[in-house]
C-alpha cells in the first residue's frame, strides 16, 4: 500500500489501467478507421466500372452530337435522380464515336453543346471546347474527359462509374489534346 | 415572491452555482470597453444560438436522403405552416453569422486584441472562423438542389488536384465514386454533428479565455503592450477604474443582439428562404450553378486565375492564409495596439475588404461567362444594319447564327467574355480580322473549321463596318504601298 519504492500500488494500477485502455482504444481504432476509409479502400464492387448501354445507334446520327444519359452502375435505392448521369455522344462517321463526360475539365460544371458554332461551352467560368473535345479557350487546362466506348449489337456501350475530375485521369487516357496559342 | 426565493435557495444549496454565476456576471471590465465596438462577439454567439434552434426545427422535417431531400425542402417551404419562415431564418441567420464573425475579427484585429496574453484567444477565433465557413458550405450542400449538386462537383474537382492523394480525397469527400446518397449523408453528419460539436467546443474555450484573461482594454495610442508589465497594468485598469460587466456593459450587447435578431427576421420575412433551385438531377444541364454569397469571391477568383497558376494558388493559398492568421499573435504579440498608429493593419483590412467586395461584385455579374442565349434572344441593333450591303448583312447573320454574340457585345448587348465589337474595325485591319476569326487566339476559339470561306468573307465584311461614322477603319499602310493605292479598294 505505501509508496516505499517511490510508486504506490494504486498509482501503478492507474498506469496499468490506462495502458490497457490504450490497447483497447487502438484495437477499436482499426475497424473505425477502416470504416471511415471505406469509400477509398473499397474493393472493386461487381458492376463498378462496367459497360453501360447508352441506347441504340439510331439515336446518334452521323456527324451530330447528342445528349445521352445512363444509370450509374453502383447505386443505392436512396440515391434518387443523382444516379442518372448525362454525357455527350459525338458520332464522327458512323464508325468512330466520341463520348464526352458532361463535366467541364476545369471544375466539373455541366458543359452545353452548341451545334451552330460547333462548340461546347461551360456556364460557370466560360470554358469552351471544340467539337472533338479539345480545349478551345477559357480556364480549362485540358480537353473534355472521354469515356471508353464500344459498339455491340447495334448499341453504344461506354465504360463508366466514376465522376471524372481534373486530378483523376482514370476513365480517359484518350483525353482531348490542347491546342496551341 | 417568498416562495420563489425559497425554491431558488433549495436549488442553490444543491447546485451551488449562484455565487460563481454572480461573480462572473459582475466581474470588472475596463470602463471604455462598455462600447458599441465591443458587441460583435456576443452578436455572433446569438446568431449561433438562433442557428441551433432553427436547425433543430428544420431537422424535424428534413430528410437527409439524396432521393428525398429536395422534396422535403418543398414540403418545408409549402406544406408546413411557417416552414418557409424557419428555413428563411436559418438561411439568413447563416449569412448574418458569417458577416458578424468577419466584422468581429476585423474589429479585434484593429484593436490589437490578439496581442499578449490573448494569443490563444485569437487562434481559437481563427479556428471558429474556419468552422463557421465549414458550417456555411456544408449547409449549402444540405439545400440539395442543382447549385448544391454542381457545387459538390466543384469541391470534388478542387480536391482532386491535391498531389498524390487527390483521387482518394475525392472518394472520401463524396463517399463513393459519384455525387449521390452517400455524399448527402456525410455532409448531413458533418453539418449536424461534427462541425457544430467543434463549434460548441471552440466557443466554450474562446469564452472561457475572455473571462479568465479579461476583455481587451480600449487601445490608447502610445500605450505599449509589454510581456513584463501588461498583466499588472491591466489589473490596475480593471480594479481601480473598472465597472461591473453586468449591468454597466452588458446592456449594449443585449440591445445589439436583439437588433440583429430583428434584422434576420425582417430579412427572412421580406426576402424569404433560399431556394431550393431546380431538382438535383444531373441530367438537367440547362443550369448555371453558383455558390452562396460568401463563396462568390472564390467563384470569381477561379475564373480569373491563369490556368497554369490555378492549382498551386488554389491549394497553397488557403494554407498560407491560415498560417498567416495563426502566426499573427506570435509575430506581433507586443507593441502598439491602437489602429491609429498601425497604418499597415488598417491598409490590410481595407485591401482585403475591397478585394473581397470587388470579386463578389464580379461574381454577381459573371462577365467571364458566355451569355448562352444571346445569339437567339438579343438581335443586332438596327443602326448596325442600316445602309449596309447584302454581303455585310449576311455577315451580321453569320455573327448571330455562329453565336459570336454570346461572347461579344454590340451596343452593350450580348456577352462580355470577349471584347465589345462596336468599334473593332478601328483596332484590327481586314487581314487581322480574318486571321482572328479563323485561328482564334487570345482566349478565343478558332472558327476556321466551322465557317465556310463565304461565311468568313461575309462576317469580316460586317465587322469592317463596325466603326464610328467619323473615323476610318484600320488599314494596313504597307499593303497600300506595296500594291499601289489604286488596287486596295476602301470599304
Amino acid at each position: 500500500m505505501s509508496a516505499e519504492n517511490g510508486i504506490s500500488r494504486r498509482a501503478a494500477l492507474v498506469k496499468l489501467g490506462m495502458f490497457l485502455n490504450g490497447i483497447v482504444g487502438a484495437a477499436l481504432a482499426v475497424p473505425i478507421v477502416r470504416y471511415l476509409l471505406s469509400p477509398v479502400i473499397r474493393e472493386k464492387k461487381i458492376g463498378y466500372d462496367s459497360w453501360l448501354s447508352l441506347g441504340g445507334l439510331e439515336q446518334f446520327p452521323a456527324g451530330q452530337t447528342r445528349l445521352a444519359t445512363y444509370r450509374n452502375p453502383v447505386v443505392n435505392s436512396w440515391d434518387g435522380e443523382t444516379g442518372d448521369i448525362a454525357c455527350w455522344v459525338r458520332n464522327v462517321d458512323d464508325q468512330t464515336f466520341q463520348v464526352f463526360a458532361i463535366n467541364c475539365a476545369h471544375l466539373g460544371c455541366p458543359v452545353r453543346w452548341f451545334a451552330q458554332s460547333n462548340l461546347f461551352m461551360c456556364p460557370c467560368h466560360g470554358g469552351a471546347y471544340y467539337q472533338d473535345g479539345s480545349r478551345a479557350s477559357g480556364p480549362p487546362e485540358r480537353g473534355l474527359f472521354q469515356y471508353r466506348y464500344k459498339v455491340e449489337g447495334g448499341r453504344l456501350l461506354i465504360k463508366a462509374g466514376e465522376m471524372p475530375t481534373p486530378g483523376q485521369p482514370v476513365a480517359n487516357k484518350a483525353g482531348g489534346k490542347t491546342t496551341c496559342s | 415572491m417568498l416562495l420563489m426565493q425559497k425554491v431558488g435557495e433549495w436549488f442553490d444549496l444543491r447546485l451551488q452555482l449562484g455565487r460563481p454565476i454572480r461573480e462572473t456576471a459582475e466581474h470588472p471590465v475596463p470602463r471604455e470597453t462598455a462600447s458599441w465596438f465591443y458587441v460583435f462577439g456576443s452578436a455572433a454567439l446569438t446568431c449561433f444560438l438562433l442557428q441551433i434552434v432553427t436547425g433543430i426545427l428544420l431537422a424535424l422535417i428534413y430528410v437527409p436522403s439524396a432521393g428525398e431531400a429536395w422534396n422535403s425542402l418543398q414540403t418545408l417551404n409549402h406544406g408546413i405552416s411557417l416552414g418557409w419562415f424557419i428555413r428563411a431564418l436559418h438561411g439568413w441567420g447563416s449569412n448574418f453569422m458569417v458577416a458578424i464573425v468577419l466584422i468581429h475579427m476585423a474589429q479585434v484585429f484593429l484593436f490589437g486584441a490578439y496581442k499578449f496574453p490573448r494569443e490563444l484567444t485569437w487562434i481559437v477565433g481563427v479556428l471558429l472562423l474556419l468552422v463557421t465557413l465549414g458550417m456555411a458550405f456544408t449547409g449549402q450542400v444540405l439545400r440539395f438542389d442543382q447549385d448544391a449538386y454542381w457545387g459538390l462537383g466543384i469541391g470534388a474537382s478542387i480536391a482532386s488536384r491535391v498531389p498524390v492523394i487527390g483521387p482518394w480525397a475525392v472518394n472520401l469527400m463524396l463517399g463513393g465514386p459519384i455525387i449521390a446518397g452517400a455524399t448527402l449523408s456525410r455532409f448531413f453528419a458533418l453539418h449536424v454533428f461534427v462541425v457544430p460539436g467543434l463549434l460548441i467546443a471552440f466557443v466554450g474555450v474562446h469564452l472561457l479565455m475572455v473571462l479568465k484573461l479579461g476583455i481587451n482594454e480600449w487601445p490608447m495610442p502610445g500605450r505599449i503592450v509589454r510581456r513584463a508589465t501588461y498583466l499588472q497594468e491591466y489589473r490596475e485598469l480593471t480594479h481601480k477604474q473598472g465597472i461591473p460587466f453586468v449591468p454597466e456593459a452588458v446592456w449594449k450587447d443585449i440591445f445589439f443582439s436583439g437588433f440583429i435578431l430583428v434584422a434576420i427576421a425582417v430579412c427572412a420575412v421580406h426576402f424569404g428562404p433560399f431556394g431550393p433551385s431546380g431538382q438535383p438531377d444531373p441530367t438537367i444541364i440547362q443550369t448555371a450553378p453558383r455558390p452562396d454569397f460568401f463563396f462568390l469571391w472564390l467563384y470569381a477568383l477561379l475564373s480569373f486565375l491563369p490556368p497554369s497558376a490555378e492549382t498551386p494558388i488554389l491549394l497553397i493559398g488557403p494554407a498560407v492564409g491560415i498560417i498567416v492568421l495563426l502566426a499573427l499573435p506570435f509575430v506581433a504579440g507586443e507593441g502598439e495596439k491602437s489602429w491609429k498608429r498601425r497604418p499597415i493593419a488598417v491598409l490590410t483590412i481595407l485591401l482585403v475588404a475591397v478585394g473581397l467586395g470587388t470579386l463578389t461584385h464580379l461574381a454577381e455579374h459573371t462577365p467571364w461567362s458566355p451569355v448562352m442565349d444571346a445569339w437567339s434572344s438579343q438581335p443586332i441593333p438596327a443602326e448596325f444594319l442600316h445602309g449596309r450591303t447584302a454581303l455585310e448583312r449576311h455577315g451580321a447573320l453569320v455573327f448571330q447564327v455562329k453565336q459570336c454574340h454570346n461572347c461579344h457585345s454590340l451596343d452593350d448587348r450580348g456577352g462580355q467574355r470577349g471584347p465589345a465589337l462596336d468599334s473593332v474595325a478601328l483596332r484590327l485591319t481586314e487581314d487581322q480580322l480574318i486571321r482572328q476569326v479563323i485561328q482564334g487566339g487570345g482566349n478565343m476559339p478558332g472558327y476556321g473549321k466551322n465557317l465556310s470561306p463565304a461565311e468568313t468573307t461575309a462576317l469580316v465584311a460586317f465587322l469592317e463596318t463596325l466603326h464610328p461614322a467619323n473615323q476610318k477603319p484600320a488599314r494596313n499602310a504597307s499593303q497600300t504601298v506595296a500594291l499601289g493605292a489604286s488596287e486596295v479598294s476602301p470599304r
